[in-house]
C-alpha cells in the first residue's frame, strides 16, 4: 500500500514540472492571445467581442502578404535546409567511422554556442557593402565597387539555414543511425543503383527524420524574428515583425494577438499539409524520430 | 564424371588484407552447378569477408572470382549475379512483402503483370502463396526466412550466398529450417553458399563443406570426409565432438599420451617423427565404456577410468570418464540398442581402435 503511493507521489513530482510548464508557458498564454484576439476595443476601455479584428486583418492585403510571403520563404528555406542537411547527416550516420561521429555532430553544435543576435552579426560583417565579401570581390578585381549583399531574401535565406540546419541534421542522423547498413548493401545486390538505392530504400527508411525535421525547421523559421530583421532590413518583411509592430510599436495588442492566431493556425495548416502530402502523421514520426 | 560447363563460382588465389591483418589468405575453391557449399570457420577466420567479396562489397588484395567462367572482378555489386541473404535478413521494413521481392525486378525493369506473376510464381514455390500484401513486421522468423530467400531467387542468380541467417532463429526452428533450406535448394537447383559457424548447420544441409581457420582453408570435402577422415587437427577438433589428448609419438603410429598409456592410431596429416609431440582425437562415440573384467581383446587401445556422470541427451546420450589424472573423457553411452548399466563411480574401461584414433603432428 505504502509503496504504490510512493510511487504515485513519485510519478506526480516528475510529472509536476512538465505539467506546469505546459500550463503556464503554452496553455494559458495562448489561452490569453486567443481572447484578445476577439476582443474589440470600440472606445477608450470599451471592448466587445467578435470577429473584427480578423476582418481587419484579411482586408489589409500587407498583413496577409506578408504572412503568404513568410510561409513561402519558410518553406524555400525548409527545402533547401534539407537538401544540405541530408548529405550532412547521412555522412554522419552513415559513410563516417564511429569515433568520429561525436566530433562531426559537436562541429554541427558549434555556431549554437554563440547567440543569434551574434551569429547575424556575423553574417553582416560578411555580406555588408564594406563588408569581407565585398572586399574580396573588390581584392580580386571581379567588381568594380562596392557591392551590397545584405537586405534582401537571399541574406535572409542564407541567414536562415545557417541558424537551423542543426535541427535537420540531429533527426535525420538518428533515424539513419538506427538503419542496418545491410539494407543499402541488400538495396546494392539486388540490381539497384545508387539512384535506386537512395530513392526506394534510404529516404523512406529516413522519411520520419525528414518529415521531424522538416516541421522542426519550418516552425522555427517562420517564427523567427532576429535574423530577418537584421539581414532583411525593410526590403525582406517577415511576418513576425508585423506582430512585434502591433505589440510593441502601436500598442494594439488585440491586433497583434489576432496576429499570433493566424500564424500559428497558418504554420499548423501548411504543416498538417505537409504531412498529409508526404503520407506521414505525427505520432509516428514523433516516436521514430 | 567429365562437366564441360565452368563451375558457378570459382575463387583463385583469392586474397584480402586489412592493414597488417590478412583476412583471407590465398583461398582457391570451385563450386560445381547446383550444388549446395557450405563454409565453416569459427568467428573470426574471415568466412565472412571472402562472402562480401564474392558479393562485390569487398575488393580482393589479389586474386580472381568466377561466375559461370567469368571474371567479376572491378565489377560493381549491382551488376553481379550473385544474390545474398544477410545474416538479419535485411527485408526493407518499409515495403511490404510484395514490394520486398518485386525491388530486385524493377530495378531492372520488368514489367507490371510480369513482376506480379513471377512474384506470385516464387511465393509458391516456398510455400507462402498469397501473402503478397502482409506487412514484413506480421511474418514469423521462417517465413521473414523463406521471403528473403524468395527475394534472391525470383532474379535467378547465379549462386545465391547465404550468411548465417538461422543464426537469429530459436533453436527448434533453427532445426526445421535446416530441413527447409536444403529442399528450397533442391527445388531451384541453384548454387547456394552457406557461411556459418554451427557445425551441424554445415554437416546437414551441404554437399560439400570447406572449413576455414585463420583465413585459409583446412580442409574441402563432403560432410562424411571431415567428419571421418579430417585432414588437420583443426578439422578434427571443429567438426564434431571429439576428446583430445596430447602426447608424443613413438613411431608405427604409436603414442605416449602424457598421462602414461601408450596406445596405437592412424596417423593423419603426415607422418610424426618418432619424439615429436602430437594431438591424437577419438570421437565419442567411437569409444566403448565397459567394467574393466569385461574387457580382455588386447588389440584395442584402451585407457582406464572412474564413471564421473551421465549426461542424457536422447540418442546422443554421453557419460564421462575421469581418468587417473583428472581429465574428463566423454563417450558415447549408453551405446545404441545395449542395457549395459553403469554407475557413477564405477571403474571402467574405454576401449577404441587405432582406426579411430586420429593422430595428427602438433604445430608450432
Amino acid at each position: 500500500m505504502v509503496q504504490k503511493e510512493a510511487r504515485r507521489l513519485a510519478l506526480f513530482l516528475l510529472l509536476a514540472p512538465f505539467a506546469m510548464w505546459i500550463l503556464l508557458l503554452i496553455v494559458l498564454p495562448h489561452l490569453g492571445i486567443g481572447y484578445l484576439s476577439i476582443r474589440e476595443k470600440i472606445g477608450p476601455r470599451v471592448y466587445e467581442f467578435g470577429p473584427g479584428n480578423y476582418i481587419d486583418f484579411l482586408s489589409e492585403p500587407i498583413y496577409w502578404n506578408t504572412l503568404l510571403r513568410t510561409a513561402w520563404m519558410s518553406v524555400l528555406v525548409t527545402v533547401l535546409t534539407l537538401f544540405i542537411g541530408f548529405p550532412v547527416a547521412y555522412y554522419i550516420a552513415k559513410v563516417a567511422r564511429r569515433r568520429s561521429r561525436a566530433g562531426l555532430f559537436l562541429l554541427c553544435l558549434i555556431p549554437l554556442w554563440v547567440s543569434d543576435l551574434v551569429r547575424a552579426f556575423g553574417w553582416i560583417v560578411l555580406l555588408r557593402e564594406t563588408g569581407v565579401v565585398s572586399g574580396f570581390l573588390q581584392w580580386a578585381g571581379l567588381v568594380s565597387g562596392p557591392v551590397e549583399f545584405l537586405y534582401n531574401d537571399a541574406a535572409v535565406i542564407i541567414g536562415l539555414i545557417y541558424t537551423v540546419v542543426l535541427f535537420m541534421i540531429v533527426p535525420i542522423a538518428s533515424t539513419l543511425d538506427g538503419m542496418d547498413d545491410a539494407l543499402i548493401e541488400a538495396g546494392y545486390n539486388l540490381g539497384g543503383s545508387r539512384w535506386t538505392v537512395l530513392r526506394r530504400i534510404v529516404i523512406p527508411y529516413a522519411m520520419p527524420g525528414i518529415v521531424a525535421g522538416c516541421i522542426v525547421v519550418f516552425m522555427l523559421t517562420a517564427g523567427s524574428y532576429l535574423t530577418p530583421i537584421l539581414l532583411g532590413g525593410k526590403n525582406s518583411m517577415w511576418f513576425t515583425e508585423q506582430i512585434y509592430d502591433q505589440f510593441i510599436t502601436r500598442y494594439n495588442w488585440e491586433s497583434g494577438a489576432t496576429f499570433g492566431v493566424v500564424l500559428l493556425a497558418f504554420t499548423s495548416a501548411v504543416v498538417w499539409l505537409g504531412l498529409k502530402l508526404s503520407g506521414q502523421n505525427l505520432a509516428s514520426t514523433v516516436a521514430k524520430g | 564424371m567429365t562437366d564441360s560447363r565452368p563451375p558457378d563460382l570459382e575463387c583463385v588465389k583469392l586474397t584480402k588484407r586489412f592493414g597488417a591483418f590478412t583476412a583471407v589468405d590465398d583461398v582457391s575453391f570451385e563450386i560445381p552447378s547446383g550444388s549446395f557449399f557450405s563454409i565453416l570457420g569459427p568467428s573470426g577466420c574471415g568466412k565472412t569477408t571472402l562472402m562480401r567479396m564474392i558479393a562485390g562489397f569487398e575488393e580482393p588484395a589479389s586474386g580472381d572470382i568466377r561466375i559461370k567462367g567469368k571474371s567479376v572482378i572491378g565489377t560493381p555489386p549491382n551488376r553481379r549475379n550473385v544474390k545474398m541473404v544477410f545474416q538479419h535478413l535485411a527485408l526493407f521494413p518499409m515495403m511490404n512483402v510484395a514490394e520486398n521481392i518485386a525491388y530486385g525486378l524493377r530495378c531492372r525493369g520488368a514489367d507490371k503483370a510480369e513482376i506480379t506473376r513471377r512474384v506470385g510464381d516464387v511465393l509458391a514455390r516456398i510455400g507462402l502463396p498469397g501473402v503478397e500484401t502482409k506487412e514484413i513486421h506480421q511474418l514469423s522468423g521462417g517465413q521473414k526466412q523463406r521471403i528473403a530467400i524468395a527475394r534472391c531467387m525470383v532474379l535467378e542468380p547465379d549462386v545465391l550466398l547465404l550468411d548465417e541467417p538461422l543464426g537469429a532463429l530459436d533453436l527448434k526452428l533453427r532445426e526445421r529450417m535446416k530441413i527447409e533450406l536444403k529442399l528450397l535448394q533442391h527445388q531451384f537447383d541453384t548454387t547456394f553458399v552457406y557461411i556459418t559457424h554451427d557445425q551441424s548447420e554445415a554437416l546437414v544441409m551441404s554437399d560439400r563443406v570447406a572449413v576455414m581457420n585463420a583465413g585459409r582453408f583446412e580442409q574441402v570435402g563432403t560432410p562424411q570426409e571431415l567428419y571421418h577422415a579430417p585432414a588437420t587437427a583443426f578439422v578434427a577438433g571443429f567438426v564434431g565432438d571429439s576428446n583430445r589428448f596430447a602426447g608424443r609419438a613413438a613411431g608405427d603410429g604409436a603414442v605416449t599420451l602424457e598421462t602414461g598409456e601408450r596406445i596405437t592410431a592412424a596417423p593423419r596429416g603426415g607422418a610424426a617423427a618418432t619424439g615429436a609431440a602430437v594431438d591424437v582425437f577419438v570421437r565419442p562415440d567411437a569409444i566403448a565404456a565397459r567394467r574393466p573384467a569385461e574387457v580382455a581383446d588386447e588389440a584395442f587401445n584402451r585407457i582406464d577410468g572412474v564413471l564421473d556422470s551421465h549426461l542424457f541427451n536422447g540418442a546422443q546420450s554421453r557419460a564421462l570418464v575421469r581418468t587417473g589424472d583428472g581429465r574428463m573423457i566423454e563417450v558415447g553411452y549408453p551405446r545404441p540398442g545395449s542395457s549395459e548399466n553403469l554407475s557413477p563411480g564405477e571403474a571402467v574401461a574405454l576401449t577404441f581402435t587405432a582406426a579411430d584414433t586420429l593422430l595428427f603432428p602438433r604445430k608450432g
